[in-house]
């Protein structure tokens, strides 16, 4: 199988090929050879081949491929084995290319492969190129994909002008399967790059003439391309060229460009503009490219002809793509801005707004073009408006956003859009006419620009307009066709509203303004708390959370929503069957009860009657409710309440961390499990008088706590069972749960250390019966409680675990063994069947 | 072929059709707005209703007060509710061959148009139509017969008394012909004429049989074209969870039929989750027992996810299992049964929706005075300000969740592109946008040429002219035909005939023979004549070729022949004879200087490259 090879020596290297391979594994690979190489014997699974290829990768990176092939004849077995003329699967040959290129990205396992004339026959015209074989793209994807491992070196240059591949990367530029056009693409990038990056380095002559042979065949290449009638060549050409500009910033780049740009200029000539989105990409890249952009003169003038040669849709991307440049002339940004805002625009004059607002916007005369692009169909019109919207949306918290922002015309455009939309703008033109057919009950327009609006509460603007945006928000919360979406951004935008209007100065309530809009917004709440839909009972119920979180305190907002009948549906929604919207509730009712907006009347359905407290409703909901969503909010409440000393916590804190804590503990959802941890550690740095910190596990000199003794201040802790729950996490079977008990551990350790002294002996039967107990239960055996357990026992048994081992081992990600590459090899043999029935793993 | 339109209601429309001699029907809706212009019938005496003063005209003339009266600051007439029927002197209805009945709501003034008008065709219509139709005939009946009603006001519709009302009852159009409700019997008989269409007979349900018509009217679109039917939905469901949740009642004004599957379906998904599993659902109508037991069995004509419930042991609507688990009770009336069970706060669904007639006239005297409950119309066929007139002042909340589920505008625009009719014709309402949003100009049909609109009492020449006829023959015609070959496939013969033309059928007969001319008689009008039969010249057919025909010339003795492309054929030039054969597709002529022998020569030899017969 290896004839024409010579018998590579091993002499010396037996001490790095273990590094290469282990035993195992290379005991393994004949076997994994033979069944790829056996056309009997298909390889079901793709992914297994990309495993086997990583492997080998990262064996390739680590050390001398050149090593591994000697150390394991099979491969070159396997990689000549494919030559052969056979009905071999595509995948195996796709995956032998791959693999041979790989190993010849070492230029002595090049040497090697080529004096075997084993590299042409799998990449030249007699190998696969010529065969059937090539007709699957998976064969042709490996073939480009080998050799772009294998172009790294000036051996492979010379193999590649050799053999002809680089006509053949010509040709698959255009294959029929897209990811084997773009794979050619980024290999003759690649391959340019190579071959200028040269001996010399880098410093290929000014004039194309001198380059390399390779680089002018391709540059040539390119050049025909760029001249082409047909658009797909051309979008080949610039596609190449991005990728280039983008990556390399050497100096020959400016050569290329200098040479291209005049044809690239050419295309601007042609109506319509080929491959227009092609075109910008390149014309961005160039202008991002601190090489291109410093030297080239004419660029910003053939920035400025695209933007106005191209069409409104095209020119979007272009536009934002140069206002986001670092470095541009303001003359090209102004008109960079002109081109973004024509849309809007157009949709400021189709409904006759303020002179004074247009003005500002309208920077050019390509509006009459805009109204060509939005009018004639639906579809142009939404696509273009969304896409302004968003690129707007982008722009805006930008550093180099233009100055002025023109803040009133677009929140005037933005208010604009979204009545349209409602159908309750007036247009006053036909093409206001035809603008408000098009976007009446639009949901992807009105979920952009409301977007949008929420974005542009950044800024200030004037009253007149800032009471529109309140009165189109409203309209939207208030009408019966908002979509669930739709309402959901309507309620995202009106928070952040709220949250920019000014605070009337001396009171830091809301301002008179925002009120007025809340006493409308208020009635309004409740319907959408009783929507039969529950996306929109949630997003109604996540913007009472997030408004009580910030205007909770304030006296204006609490009696408005007292007087509402918000805090009484939120609490029926408590029940409610949807679990998300139950665990909005929970989040809801925490905040209300938190700030004291709690309400308790007499309910329809216990007239009169005792009510739950708030507390044994969350309790019940965390050990009843059915799914996870409202249990996990449950938790989130009860460490915030812990945290804060809510009302009905702080009476009996340590009942009711234990009965937190004993409920938690028999969560199935590691998350409330986890969150279990949380509410502990919080209990534990209240008990043990540390304030809370930022990092609570930061190592920092334990602060002396008030209790006198160890045992004292740990009291507590044993009282509500902290340390079975901890010691139970410590061996959960999800991962976050330990590592974050471990942590919780840990932490308790250090602040016992503190207290000095041996107080932590114990009595050593009681230390030894619980060390048993927790190895049953690491074992998985958690059947027996630890029961009650003494401040001594506790500190003995912190102090004789291996917590750092613990946590060193949880560190480790849980597939380690799994993802194992002889785990993996076993795997793909099981499955053929070539392992003894009784190795083969049973899932 | 002519369109008489004898509604102007664009969702209740009665047009006929008229085509040679065939008359046809489509649709007879009713239009019940005109009762808003009455007082409500109570079903139990109400003080309130009784005593409203009388309306007198500004100069203190009372004359009317007993035909009308007033009801913060609105008149109502004070008698039995009239409605406003198709127009009947337009077309003479006894004609009317066939009337086809799309839906339920279209068929109400169906009794008005076949008794007593000398009707005797047939009608046609689906059993859901038929049996829900009967449904609403039936409640109608019952719920204006049951309050008997001693006075019946007309002074009012005098012409110049009319004049002097307040609008609305000034401006009210064609009170001459408003009418009373028909009787129990009247309906009978109406449907009696009904002819039943089963699924999928003979018209195939699908918009494919639409495309390319000539003529497409259109009708019943929504009336509501600005709420989203899904959208009202929610706004009901939310509605109606936040008054019960309060502690009130909600009253919902109904048909007995249609939108409350609907808004039961949605209850039944929503009550648990509104935690209003608790609430009593009750359902009044004389009719609710049959039109909730009805909805279950035309599985066929329902939507095909609906049809699928049939094959599983689920009936196709849930109200089935609110009802299996008490959440809905349903009473024929208020009295009886009802009574007993009545628990509060409840939802009661009951009709008539324009609240002058039915169970729900009681519930809105009896829950108007309390803010906590709230009357929800969905049903969009009234005006709800103008339904809840002769209640106020009115403490109950109202709101209006209009759910009309007709196509809407956007799906007219693609109807009409893909049916692609060369005409449209539509109410006159729909050529422009509704009053109220004038800018929205989504809200119209737009189409190419522009569609032709219609209104009361009007008559539409439609643009649809045939231009073949199917004719038939007697076989003892086609017995005597030679028909010949003149291409493969297409032999023609012709026909001498007698056309005979009755009831739109077109019949050739033989030709009567020949009568030998009985001597010296002389026939007395032309107009008698039988067509004399003389001896036909045969038909020519072919074409001459050119070539052939100058050789044969030549082979006859003509020489010095020119031969002339023209645009149309060949002049074919004998010189020496001073001649000129003008020969095109449809026509040879032979231009000769009076020489008839050598024309008669020619036309020979031109007819021997002929085909006769």
């Amino acid at each position: 199988m290896t004839s024409g090879l010579p018998v590579p020596s091993q002499v010396g290297h037996a001490g790095i090929s273990s590094l290469i391979m282990d035993p195992e594994c290379s005991q393994l690979l004949p076997a994994l050879c033979s069944v790829l190489a056996d056309p009997r014997q298909p390889v079901a699974d793709d992914t297994c081949l990309e495993k086997l290829l990583d492997w080998f990768k990262t064996i390739t990176e680590a050390g001398s491929s050149l090593l591994l092939l000697q150390e394991n004849p099979c491969l070159l077995g396997l990689l000549c084995h494919v030559l052969k003329p056979q009905d071999l699967s595509p995948r195996v040959l796709s995956f032998s290319l791959r693999l041979a290129g790989m190993l010849a990205a070492q230029e002595d396992c090049f040497q090697y492969l080529q004096q075997g004339e084993l590299l042409p026959r799998l990449f030249g015209e007699a190998g696969p190129l010529g065969g059937a074989a090539w007709t699957a793209p998976s064969v042709r994807s490996g073939w480009i994909q080998g050799l772009r491992s294998l172009a790294r070196h000036p051996s492979a240059l010379c193999f590649l002008a050799d053999c002809g591949a680089v006509d053949t990367i010509f040709s698959l530029q255009g294959d029929s399967s897209l990811f084997v056009a773009s794979a050619a693409g980024q290999l003759l990038v690649h391959i340019l790059g190579l071959s200028l990056q040269g001996p010399a380095e880098g410093h290929p002559g000014l004039q194309t003439g001198d380059w390399p042979v390779c680089a002018q065949k391709i540059v040539s290449h390119i050049e025909e391309s760029l001249r082409s009638a047909a658009t797909p060549q051309i979008t080949q050409a610039l596609n190449v060229l991005t990728t280039t500009f983008g990556h390399c910033h050497d100096p020959w780049t400016q050569v290329l460009w200098g040479r291209l740009s005049p044809l690239v200029a050419c295309l601007l000539e042609k109506d319509p503009v080929p491959a227009a989105h092609s075109l910008v990409d390149l014309l961005l890249s160039v202008a991002r490219s601190p090489v291109l952009s410093s030297s080239s003169s004419g660029l910003w003038e053939t920035l400025a002809q695209t933007l106005s040669h191209l069409s409104p849709t095209q020119a979007g991307p272009l536009a934002l793509g140069i206002l986001k440049l670092q470095e541009c002339p303001q003359v090209l940004r102004a008109q960079a801005f002109a081109v973004l805002l024509q849309p809007l625009t157009c949709v400021l004059e189709a409904t006759a707004q303020a002179p004074g607002l247009l003005d500002s916007l309208d920077g050019t005369g390509g509006a009459s073009v805009t109204v060509d692009t939005l009018l004639p169909s639906k579809a142009a019109c939404v696509g273009l408006l969304c896409r302004t919207l968003a690129h707007l949306e982008l722009l805006q918290p930008l550093p180099q956003r233009p100055s002025p922002w023109p803040q009133a015309p677009l929140l005037g455009a933005t208010v604009t859009i979204l009545r349209l939309c409602s159908g309750s703008a007036t247009p006053t033109s036909d093409a206001g006419g035809h603008l408000c057919a098009f976007l009446v009950g639009c949901v992807r327009v009105q979920r952009a620009a409301l977007d949008f609006l929420g974005t542009l509460s950044q800024g200030t603007g004037p009253r007149e307009l800032v009471t529109q945006v309140f009165a189109v928000l409203l309209e939207y919360l208030t009408s019966p066709d908002s979509s669930p979406t739709v309402l959901k951004k309507a309620f995202q935008a009106t928070f952040r509203w709220l949250q920019s209007s000014p605070e009337t100065p001396g009171c830091s309530d809301l301002d008179p303004h925002a009120h007025l809009f809340l006493r409308e917004l208020l009635p309004v709440l409740p319907k959408r708390l009783c929507s039969p839909c529950w996306e929109v009972r949630d997003s109604g119920l996540e913007f009472l959370t997030q408004m009580i979180g910030r205007w909770g305190g304030q006296a204006g907002f609490r009696r408005a929503l007292l007087a509402s009948e918000v805090p009484e549906l939120t609490e029926q929604l408590l029940r409610d069957p949807e679990s998300y919207v139950r665990a909005s509730a929970v989040a809801a009712m925490g905040q209300l009860s938190s700030q004291g907006l709690r309400v308790t009347p007499a309910s329809p359905e216990h007239p009169g009657g005792q009510q739950k407290s708030l507390l044994a409703e969350l309790l019940h909901i965390l050990s009843t409710d059915s799914e996870g969503f409202p249990r996990r909010a449950v938790m989130h409440v009860f460490t915030q309440w812990l945290r804060d000393g809510h009302a009905d916590v702080a009476g009996d804190t340590e009942r009711f961390v234990a009965r937190v804590l004993q409920v938690a503990s028999q969560d199935l959802d590691w998350e409330v499990r986890a969150q279990g941890l949380e509410l502990a550690l919080v209990f534990l740095e209240q008990t043990l008088g540390r304030p809370s910190s930022h990092c609570p596990y930061a190592v920092t000199p334990p602060v002396a706590a008030p209790p006198s003794s160890l045992a004292q201040a740990l009291r507590p802790l044993c009282r509500v069972q902290l340390f079975e729950f901890a010691f139970r996490a410590l061996f959960d079977c999800d991962r976050p749960v330990a590592q974050k008990s471990c942590d919780l551990l840990l932490f308790l350790r250090a602040q016992t250390a503190s207290y000095g002294g041996p107080q932590g002996s114990g009595s050593v039967p009681e230390v030894a019966s619980v060390e048993a107990a927790l190895q049953r239960w690491q074992a998985g055996d958690q059947g027996q409680p630890l029961g009650y357990l003494e401040p001594e026992v506790v500190v003995a048994v912190l102090r004789s675990m291996d917590l750092e081992g613990l946590r060193g081992a949880l560190a480790e990600s849980s597939d380690r063994v799994e993802k194992s590459p002889q785990s993996l090899l076993q795997d793909v043999l099981a499955t053929v069947g070539a392992l003894g029935e009784d190795e083969a793993d049973c899932y | 072929m002519k369109l008489y339109c004898l509604s102007g209601h664009p969702t209740l429309p009665c047009n006929v059709l008229k085509f040679k001699s065939t008359t046809i029907m489509l649709d007879c809706g009713l239009d019940m707005t005109s009762t808003l212009n009455f007082l409500p019938l109570p079903l139990v005496q109400s003080p309130r209703l009784s005593n409203l003063p009388g309306w007198s005209l500004k100069d203190g003339n009372a004359f009317l007060d007993k035909e009308l009266k007033e009801c913060s600051g609105h008149v109502f007439v004070d008698s039995v509710p009239e409605f406003c029927l198709p127009e009947t002197e337009l077309i003479d209805l006894s004609t009317v061959d066939v009337i086809l009945i799309s839906n339920y709501h279209c068929m109400m003034a169906l009794p008005y148009i076949t008794e007593h008008t000398g009707f005797t065709g047939t009608v046609y219509a689906t059993e859901p139509t038929v049996q829900i139709g009967r449904l609403l005939m039936e409640e109608l009946v019952n719920f204006i017969e049951r309050v008997p009603k001693a006075q019946s006001a007309s002074l009012w519709k005098n012409k110049d008394i009319q004049r002097l009302l307040p609008s609305p009852l000034k401006d009210a159009v064609e009170v001459s012909t408003w009418r009373r409700c028909y009787t129990m019997q009247e309906v009978n008989s109406a449907l009696s004429k009904i002819q039943l269409v089963g699924y999928s007979q003979k018209i195939p349900m699908d918009q494919a049989s639409l495309k390319n018509s000539d003529v497409l009217v259109l009708t019943g679109l929504t009336q509501i074209p600005t709420a989203n039917p899904d959208g009202m939905v929610g706004e009901f469901c939310s509605n109606l969870a936040l008054t019960v949740r309060n502690g009130g009642n909600v009253l919902v004004p109904c048909y007995p039929s249609g939108v409350i599957y609907d808004l039961l379906e949605c209850l039944y998904q929503y009550i648990d989750s509104a935690g209003l599993s608790n609430i009593p659902f009750y359902f009044i109508s004389p009719v609710a027992n049959s039109s909730l037991e009805f909805s279950q069995i035309f599985a066929e004509w329902l939507c095909h996810n609906k049809q699928t419930k049939v094959y599983l042991p689920e009936p196709p609507f849930p109200h089935a299992e609110l009802i299996q688990t008490n959440k809905l009770k349903h009473y024929p009336s208020l009295h009886g049964d009802f009574s007993s069970d009545f628990r509060q706060p409840c939802v009661v669904f009951t009709g008539h929706p324009s609240l002058r007639f039915g169970d729900v006239v009681h519930f809105m005297e009896l829950w108007g005075k309390s803010s906590l409950n709230t009357v929800i119309f969905t049903e969009p066929d009234f005006s709800y300000l103008e339904a809840l007139a002769p209640y106020q002042p009115l403490a109950m909340k109202c709101i209006y969740c209009p759910i009309d589920t007709r196509l809407n505008f956007i799906q007219v625009s693609k109807l009409l592109k893909e049916v692609q009719p060369l005409h449209v014709v539509c109410p006159e309402q729909y050529t422009q946008p509704p009053p109220a949003q004038s800018h929205r100009m989504d809200l119209m049909i737009d189409c190419q040429p522009p569609a032709m609109s219609y209104r009361r009492a009007e008559v539409l020449a439609l643009p649809f002219k045939r231009r073949y006829e199917k004719i038939e023959i007697m076989p003892e015609l086609a017995d005597s035909l030679v028909p010949m070959e003149i291409k493969p496939g297409i032999s023609l013969a012709t026909v001498s005939a007698v056309l005979h033309t009755k009831d739109n059928k077109h019949v050739l007969q033989p030709p009567p023979r020949p009568t030998q001319p009985t001597g010296g008689k002389k026939r007395k009008r032309a107009s008698d004549d039988i067509p004399d039969c003389k001896v036909l010249k045969p038909l020519l057919s072919g074409s001459i070729p050119v070539e052939q025909f100058v050789q044969a010339l030549e082979k006859h003795g003509f020489s010095d022949i020119k031969v002339e492309d023209t645009a149309k054929g060949h002049i074919v030039l004998l010189q020496e004879a001073e001649t000129l054969i003008q020969i095109e597709e449809d026509s040879t002529h032979i231009i000769c200087d009076n020489d008839e022998m050598l024309r008669v020569r020619l036309r020979d030899l031109v007819l021997k490259f002929l085909q006769k017969f």
